[in-house]
């Protein structure tokens, strides 16, 4: 059998004849082999990389993040002087508050210096001389601790006279040291704190005294200046977000749909179409920059809408997001296979019923599975944000109402991480790393909900 | 007339329903259909049989307008139902495609309930007078197409978990239920397995008492078997048309005789 040509051997040379057993490879199935065992590797070591670099990235990421969650403190008990806080005795709201922050000051050097005797602490700030109005005790403290005591006694002016346990924010300096971001070595060419404050500190914090606590702050809490990046938290700019969010659900989601919707089931296929079609695909790959000056020179200077608002960014990242929506949206109407179109038009359905009824409820997964990713994205955008001021300023202020979450300024999440990274203190920096871990649950939160929908809506047909 | 009742059966003439003059289509710059005159009769089954890719379910859907939704495709000429044009500008699509139902070669349920998949046609035509009627239609239709017995138990159950041939029978159900004068069948039992098939044909024989039926196969058998009146097409043009024992037993045209020899196809 194996020496029967194929064609006849006098018309031309005969071809080699396949020889050999089927136990023994051949050197061309081993190349074969070969090939695809190495394709194999190279298949496995890009995914190995991949993997290496993800978790590096989510080591460094928590390595350097989780620290924002946790913040220094000191329990005191802080007695609320009556000769200083209400000089006249009559507990009248507006003589409290014409006693200035800086009053307060005495009293949180009481505090400390009662602990530090209680717990029988040998140091030399025990000491120290008041100089003007500052001592050397408070470095300890947070700037924004006194103004805490003072916003507990306007709210409750019944506090004075009293002696009230106090949870007392530390200096971020004095955090950063418990922590391990400042040591002995890093203090000594900074004036914020010496050596004997970090005995102190090793003291107080062997007594129970300076404890780490759960820094709830951190997330609901509004931005803090430079001086004092221990109160910094990222609430404020979660507001702006998720105004900027509503936004950008209620603007692209109706136009992404209804546009896709028209463009894929009754728009004719012409030449306008086409290129409708390729600059929406293009649209998608413009950078976010681009829209960002967009909006400036659109929304804020030619229209006049207030700067900085939650409102113009989400309009921005609207115009990012539609793109988006469109191009999934017609992906998933794409995928519904066209006997279900049909089977709708030949029963008598119209054209809209057969879309409606059948086209879209099939396709739903897909374009909620596009919508939220291209939320997700929005979310995660600084760049256009830049551009229409939503950085560079203190979101102190919650907004108070939907108008003002709107139309007052504001930040949003990235925006602020970037603000963070951008300021000298290193304890900002951490709150970078800790602000870009909330995102990413929040990305990730999206992510998982996606994943749910589809699950939900899948049918199979 | 009615003396000799052989003579009768063949000279019978029935009412035309649908009547096709000049029928041409166009697929871009493709000449797909080339001048077909044809009268279908009422109550009867009429099949088009062909070699592939010679227009004849092309044809079948210029009688609904399906091939309105693809763009490029036009069609020129005169077809008729009951003696109106249905290619008239005034013409709805949506109303003819009512009085015109088509069963698909791919059985295609609606991903619902079994009882959604009949009940939607009615629905959207207010054919309905209420829960209990539409719960009527639905039987009537499901018992029209010989389902009934299998899915009365579970109408709620998805219409795609039936079997292929279910499926088919449940989308002949759900043309049947607007109350169609026509049905158009496209190779309805290409996907189908033998037992299917016959229980599809039975079904096809017994419509014929109320319908108008137009049938594309690929199977001459099923040709012979189900239809009264057979149309061949060839390359786009109607070679021949006449009753379905004269098309098998006596072809007048050398390329019908050829195709149903099996010389070409």
């Amino acid at each position: 059998m194996t020496d029967v040509p194929f064609t006849d051997a006098s018309s031309g040379p005969a071809r080699p004849a396949r020889t050999g057993s089927l136990l023994e490879a051949d050197a061309r199935t081993r190349r074969r082999n070969a090939a695809e065992a190495r394709f194999r590797l190279y298949g496995i070591a890009a995914v190995g990389v991949g993997l290496f670099f993800l978790a590096a990235l989510l080591y460094a990421i928590f390595s350097n993040g989780i620290g924002a969650f946790q913040q220094t403190g000191y329990t005191l008990q802080v007695e609320f002087r009556e000769d200083v806080l209400d000089k006249t005795g009559n507990r009248d709201l507006e003589d409290i508050k014409s006693v200035k922050t800086f009053a307060y000051s005495p009293l949180l050097r009481a505090a400390m210096l009662r602990e530090i005797e209680t717990h029988g602490i040998d140091t030399p700030l025990a000491d120290a001389k008041v100089t003007g109005f500052s001592s050397p005790l408070d470095k300890l403290f947070s700037d924004g601790a006194r103004s805490t005591l003072r916003d507990m006694v306007l709210a409750d002016p019944s506090l004075i006279g009293q002696t009230v346990a106090v949870r007392i924010l530390a200096s971020s300096r004095v955090d950063g040291y418990l922590k391990g971001r400042v040591s002995r070595e890093s203090i000594e060419r900074d004036k914020n704190l010496d050596a004997v404050h970090l005995d102190l500190i090793d003291k107080l914090r062997d007594a129970g005294v300076a404890t780490k606590g759960f820094n709830l702050a951190f997330i609901t809490g509004p931005d803090a200046s430079d001086a004092r990046p221990e109160q910094a938290g990222l609430g404020v700019a979660m507001l702006g977000s998720l105004y900027m969010m509503i936004v950008v659900l209620l603007l692209s989601l109706p136009i992404g749909v209804a546009a896709s919707i028209y463009l894929e089931e009754f728009a004719p296929q012409n030449r306008f179409t086409d290129i409708i079609e390729v600059n929406i695909s293009n649209l998608a790959a413009v950078p976010s920059i681009v829209f960002g000056i967009l909006g400036l020179a659109v929304f804020i200077q030619f229209v006049h809408l207030p700067q900085s608002a939650p409102l113009v960014g989400g309009l921005v990242l609207s115009l990012m997001t539609l793109p988006t929506i469109i191009i999934s949206t017609r992906a998933s109407l794409k995928a519904v296979p066209p006997s279900i179109r049909d089977a709708a038009l030949g029963v008598g359905a119209s054209k809209m019923q057969a879309v409606f009824h059948h086209v879209l409820p099939l396709a739903m997964p897909g374009i909620l599975t596009g919508t939220i990713i291209g939320l997700a994205q929005a979310l995660g955008e600084t760049a256009p944000l830049l551009l229409i001021g939503m950085v560079g300023f203190i979101a102190s202020n919650y907004p108070d109402g939907a108008i003002s979450g709107f139309l007052a300024p504001n930040s949003a999440m990235p925006a602020q991480i970037y603000e963070w990274a951008k300021r000298a203190d290193p304890a900002f920096y951490e709150r970078a790393w800790g602000g870009i871990i909330i995102l990413l649950l929040f990305l990730m939160t999206m992510n998982i909900i996606a994943i749910i929908l589809r699950r939900r809506f899948e049918r199979r047909w | 007339m009615y003396d000799n009742p052989d003579l009768a059966r063949t000279t019978v003439t029935r009412d035309i329903k649908i009547a096709a003059h000049g029928c041409q289509v166009f697929y871009g710059d493709t000449h797909a259909i080339k001048d077909v005159d044809i009268d279908i009769e009422d109550k009867t089954v009429t099949a088009f049989i062909g070699p592939s890719g010679c227009g004849k379910s092309t044809f079948l859907r210029c009688l609904n307008r399906m091939n309105d939704t693809i763009d490029i495709c036009r069609v020129v000429g005169d077809i008729r139902l009951d003696g109106e044009d249905i290619y008239d500008k005034r013409v709805d699509p949506v109303q003819l495609r009512a009085k015109v139902g088509m069963v698909f070669q791919k059985p295609n349920p609606f991903p619902k309930s079994i009882y959604d998949n009949v009940a939607y046609g009615p629905r959207i035509h207010g054919l309905a007078r209420g829960k209990a009627d539409l719960d009527e239609i639905v039987e009537s239709s499901l018992r029209r197409a010989a389902i009934w017995e299998e899915v009365k138990d579970r109408l709620d159950a998805p219409g795609t978990g039936l079997s292929g041939g279910q499926q088919q029978r449940l989308c002949i159900a759900r043309a049947v239920a607007t109350e169609p004068e026509v049905l158009l069948m496209d190779e309805p039992c290409s996907a189908l397995d033998p037992i299917a098939t016959a229980q599809v044909e039975e079904l096809i024989d017994e419509l014929r008492s109320q319908y108008s039926v137009v049938i594309v196969t690929h199977s001459m058998q099923q040709a012979a078997r189900v239809s009264q009146k057979t149309a061949f097409f060839h390359l786009g043009s109607l070679v021949e048309y006449g009753e379905t024992g004269h098309i098998f037993t006596n072809p007048t045209d050398p390329r019908t005789e050829s195709y149903i020899t099996g010389r070409i196809g």
